[in-house]
C-alpha cells in the first residue's frame, strides 16, 4: 500500500501545487478583509470566477482579432492578466462601496447576509452575460501552454512513477509565487501597507492617528480582488473549462486555507492555501487505497470541511496564527 | 377625503364587509374559472389581510381555520386544475415550516445557520429509507418496506433524527463565533449531502445519485394517502402544531434566553444563561421541525434524491427567514409563503407567458433571462436590499408588551399592602 502511495508521490505534488497556490492567492483576498473588516466576504470566491471569465473573455477578444497569433503567448498572458486584476479591483471597491459599508456598524449576521446575496448577484449576472454572448453559460477558453511535459522520475528513482504536466503548471506557479511575493512586501514595508496594517489592529485608533480608513478599506478590496480575479485568469488556463458556480465552493476552500494558516495572517494564508491543495490532491489520490475502496475520491470535499472543523476545534488561532482573546 | 377613507377603514364593521366581500369575490373567481392563479393568490393573501384587521385574536385564528380548512381547498376544487393548486399550497406549508426552525436558530439564537436543508434531508432520508426495500440492505431484522402506517411514527423519529443530527452538529460548531458558525454550518450542510451521495458503497444505505423511488405511501385507518389535498390537510395539522410551539417557545423561558443570547452573548451567560445548553435547543428544536417536515416531503414525491438538498435550498430558506424578518414568526410565515409562491407559480408563469409571446412574435427575450433561470439573481437582490435598507422584514418581530402603568400600580398595590402590614407592627410596638 505504501508502495503504491509513493508511486503517485509525484504527480500528486504536482497537482496538490497548482492547486494549492490558486487556493494560496484566493486565501489572501479573504484573510486581508477578513482582518481589516472581521467579515467573511462571501463574494470573493465570485470574484475569482468573474476574474476567470474576463480573462477569457479579452483572450478570445484578442485572439480573435487575427494578430493574436503574432503576439507571444507570455506577453498575451500578462496583457490579461493586467485587465481582469485591474476590472476585478474596481469591481471589488464597488462591490464594498454599495454592499459592505452601509452595513458596517450593523450587527454582523446582516454584513454576512448581504455577503452571500453579493454573491448570488454575481454568479447569476456572469451566467446572463455569458450566456448571452455566447450562448452557452460553460466557457471553454483558448488553449495557451497546454503543451504536455512527463518529468522522467522513475529513471533516477525506481520506487515513483513518472509525472506528467502542462506548460502552464509553471506558469501558474511563478505568477501566484510573484503575486504573494509582491504582496508581502507591499504590506510589510510600504507607507499604505502600513496603513492597512493598522487598520486591522484598531481601526480608531488608527482613525486617530489621522489614517483615511476609508480609503485603506477600498485599497484592501481593491487589492484582495484584483489578486482574486488575476488567479481566476491562471485558473482558466490551467484548468481549460470555466462555469460561474465554479467560485463558491473554490472559494469557501480557499477560506479554510486562510482559517488553517491562521486567519488575518498573510504569510499564515499563503501556507494553508499550499498545504490544503496537497492535502486534498493527496486525500482525491490514495483515499480509497487508504480506506480499502470504503471512502473514493468523492469524499475530497468532506476531507476539506473536516479539516476545517478539526483546525476550529483544536486549534482555532491557525497554524501561524496568534491566539487572540476577547475582551469584554 | 382621505382622512374619512382612513377612518372609515379603521371601523370593524366596514372592515369585515370588506373583508368578507374580498373573499367571496376571489373565492368565486376561483371556483369558476379554474385557470386564474391570481384569484388563487389572492385569496391566500385573504389570510395577510386578516392578520392586519381590528379584531381579536381568538376570531382571527377561527376565520384562519375556516379559511384554511374550507374555503381554500373548496374554492380551487372546482376543475382539473384543483391538485396543482393543493399542491402549491402544500409545498407552502412544508417551506413555511422549515422557515419557522430556521426563525429559531437565525431569528431568534442569532446563529446563522447555512446548511439547515441538511436536516430536512436526515427527516426525508430516515422515512425513505425504510418506507421502501433500502432497509433491508442493513437491517438484520424486520421486513421492508414498512407499511405506510408506520409513517405517522416516523413524522416523529424523522423529528427525532434531526434533532440529533442538529446536536450533532452542534456540539464541535458552538466552540466556534459567529462568523465561522456561518461557514462551519454550510460545509455541514455539503458534507451531509455527499455523504447521500455516495452512502451506496459499501453497503447500500442511500442508494447514491441514483435517488430512493418508489416510497410507500402514508395509510391512514386504510385510506392510501396519494392527492396532493390530502397531504395538504397532513401539512396544514403539522403546521398548526409548529406555529404553536414556536409561539409557545417564543415567549417561555428558553426564548427569552434565545434573543439575550442573540443580542449579546457575554452578558447572557453573566446573568446565568447557560449558553452552550441554549443554543444546542435552538439548533435541535429549529432541525426538528425540518426533520418532521422532511418526512412529509419524501412521502410526498415518493421519491427523492440528494439534489433536492443542496446548497441552493437552504439559502432559500434563508432568503424566507431574512425577508419576512428575523426573530418574527407571522415574518418567517410570509417570507415562506412569497418566496415558494415566487418560485412554484409567479416565475413559471411568467416563464409561460413569455414563451407565448415570443411564439406570436411579440417580443422575444434571450434564454438566459427567462425568469424560471432568474432565481439566483432575484434571492441575491432581496437578500441585499432587505439588509441594508430594511434589516427587520417585512413584519418586524415584536417583543411582547408589557402595560408600564399596570405593573406599577400592582406594585404600589402590593407595597401598599405591605406598608399598612408594617404600620401595624409599628404600632403594636409602640
Amino acid at each position: 500500500m505504501f508502495q503504491e502511495m509513493l508511486q503517485t508521490l509525484p504527480q500528486v505534488i504536482i497537482d496538490g501545487l497548482t492547486l494549492g497556490s490558486v487556493y494560496a492567492v484566493v486565501a489572501l483576498g479573504y484573510t486581508m478583509v477578513y482582518g481589516i473588516l472581521q467579515l467573511i466576504n462571501f463574494a470573493h470566491g465570485e470574484i475569482f470566477m468573474t476574474g476567470a471569465y474576463i480573462g477569457t473573455a479579452v483572450l478570445l477578444i484578442i485572439l480573435g482579432m487575427g494578430f493574436g497569433s503574432s503576439i507571444p503567448s507570455l506577453l498575451l498572458l500578462i496583457i490579461a492578466l493586467v485587465i481582469t486584476a485591474l476590472c476585478t479591483g474596481l469591481l471589488g471597491m464597488g462591490i464594498e462601496r454599495v454592499a459592505y459599508r452601509p452595513v458596517r456598524r450593523a450587527p454582523r449576521l446582516v454584513a454576512l447576509i448581504t455577503a452571500v446575496g453579493v454573491s448570488f448577484i454575481l454568479q447569476d449576472v456572469v451566467r446572463i452575460v455569458a450566456e448571452i454572448l455566447t450562448g452557452n453559460y460553460i466557457v471553454t477558453g483558448p488553449s495557451l501552454f497546454s503543451k504536455q511535459i512527463t518529468i522522467p522520475v522513475s529513471s533516477f528513482l525506481s520506487v515513483f512513477n513518472d509525472a506528467s504536466l502542462k506548460v502552464s503548471f509553471f506558469i501558474v506557479l511563478i505568477c501566484a509565487i510573484g503575486m504573494m511575493i509582491s504582496l508581502d512586501f507591499f504590506v510589510n514595508k510600504t507607507k499604505w501597507g502600513t496603513a492597512i496594517r493598522a487598520v486591522s489592529m484598531d481601526r480608531e485608533t488608527a482613525a486617530l492617528m489621522s489614517i483615511n480608513v476609508n480609503k485603506v478599506i477600498a485599497i484592501t478590496f481593491f487589492i484582495g480582488s484584483s489578486l482574486g480575479g488575476a488567479t481566476g485568469v491562471l485558473f482558466a488556463i490551467q484548468y481549460g473549462t470555466i462555469d460561474p458556480y465554479i467560485g463558491f465552493i473554490l472559494g469557501i476552500k480557499a477560506f479554510i486555507a486562510a482559517v488553517m494558516g491562521g486567519i488575518g495572517n498573510i504569510r499564515g494564508a499563503m501556507f494553508g492555501g499550499f498545504l490544503l491543495g496537497l492535502i486534498e490532491m493527496f486525500a482525491s489520490a490514495n483515499l480509497s487505497l487508504l480506506t480499502g475502496g470504503i471512502f473514493g475520491a468523492e469524499y475530497k470535499d468532506v476531507f476539506a470541511f473536516a479539516i476545517l472543523i478539526l483546525v476550529l476545534l483544536f486549534k482555532p488561532e491557525g497554524l501561524l496564527g496568534k491566539a487572540a482573546t476577547e475582551k469584554v | 377625503m382621505k382622512e374619512k377613507l382612513s377612518m372609515l377603514l379603521q371601523k370593524k364593521s366596514v372592515q369585515i364587509t370588506l373583508f368578507t366581500l374580498f373573499i367571496i369575490v376571489t373565492s368565486s373567481a376561483l371556483y369558476f374559472s379554474q385557470k386564474s392563479v391570481v384569484s388563487f393568490l389572492l385569496l391566500l393573501s385573504s389570510l395577510l389581510i386578516l392578520y392586519y384587521m381590528n379584531l381579536k385574536v381568538v376570531t382571527k385564528w377561527l376565520i384562519a381555520l375556516g379559511l384554511l380548512f374550507i374555503l381554500i381547498p373548496f374554492a380551487s376544487s372546482g376543475g382539473p386544475a384543483f391538485h396543482s393548486y393543493m399542491e402549491v399550497a402544500t409545498m407552502v406549508g412544508i417551506y413555511i415550516a422549515m422557515a419557522l426552525g430556521l426563525n429559531i436558530v437565525v431569528g431568534m439564537a442569532g446563529l446563522l445557520d447555512l446548511g439547515f436543508v441538511a436536516f430536512f434531508a436526515v427527516g426525508a432520508y430516515s422515512y425513505s429509507i425504510f418506507a421502501t426495500s433500502q432497509a433491508s440492505n442493513f437491517m438484520p431484522f424486520g421486513e421492508y418496506p414498512l407499511s405506510g402506517s408506520t409513517f405517522w411514527g416516523f413524522l416523529i423519529i424523522g423529528g427525532i433524527m434531526a434533532a440529533i443530527a442538529g446536536v450533532l452538529i452542534g456540539v464541535p460548531v458552538l466552540r466556534v463565533k459567529g462568523d465561522y458558525l456561518a461557514i462551519v454550518t454550510l460545509a455541514f450542510g455539503e458534507i451531509i449531502r455527499i455523504i447521500f451521495n455516495n452512502l451506496d458503497r459499501p453497503i447500500n444505505f442511500t442508494n447514491g445519485a441514483m435517488g430512493i423511488a418508489s416510497i410507500t405511501p402514508p395509510n391512514l385507518f386504510g385510506l392510501e394517502i396519494i392527492y396532493p389535498n390530502q397531504y395538504y390537510f397532513i401539512v396544514l395539522f403539522i403546521l398548526l402544531f409548529t406555529i404553536f410551539a414556536v409561539n409557545r417557545l417564543e415567549h417561555s423561558k428558553i426564548g427569552r434566553a434565545w434573543k439575550a443570547v442573540r443580542e449579546n452573548e457575554i452578558a447572557a451567560q453573566a446573568m446565568g444563561i447557560p449558553l452552550v445548553k441554549t443554543k444546542l435547543l435552538a439548533f435541535a428544536l429549529g432541525a426538528s421541525f425540518s426533520g418532521i417536515m422532511g418526512v412529509v416531503f419524501a412521502a410526498k414525491q415518493q421519491f427523492i434524491d440528494p439534489t433536492s438538498f443542496t446548497l441552493l435550498e437552504s439559502f432559500t430558506i434563508l432568503v424566507m427567514v431574512v425577508l419576512g424578518g428575523m426573530g418574527s414568526v407571522p415574518g418567517a410565515i410570509l417570507g415562506a409563503a412569497l418566496v415558494t409562491i415566487l418560485n412554484l407559480q409567479v416565475l413559471t408563469e411568467l416563464t409561460n407567458w413569455l414563451n407565448q409571446l415570443s411564439l406570436q412574435g411579440v417580443i422575444t427575450i434571450p434564454d438566459a433571462l427567462t425568469p424560471a433561470k432568474l432565481q439566483r439573481f432575484i434571492f441575491g437582490v432581496l437578500l441585499v436590499i432587505f439588509a441594508i435598507y430594511r434589516t427587520k422584514g417585512l413584519i418586524p418581530a415584536k417583543n411582547k408588551k408589557f402595560d408600564v402603568e399596570q405593573i406599577k400600580e400592582r406594585a404600589q398595590k402590593k407595597a401598599a399592602i405591605s406598608n399598612i402590614g408594617s404600620n401595624d407592627t409599628d404600632r403594636v410596638q409602640a
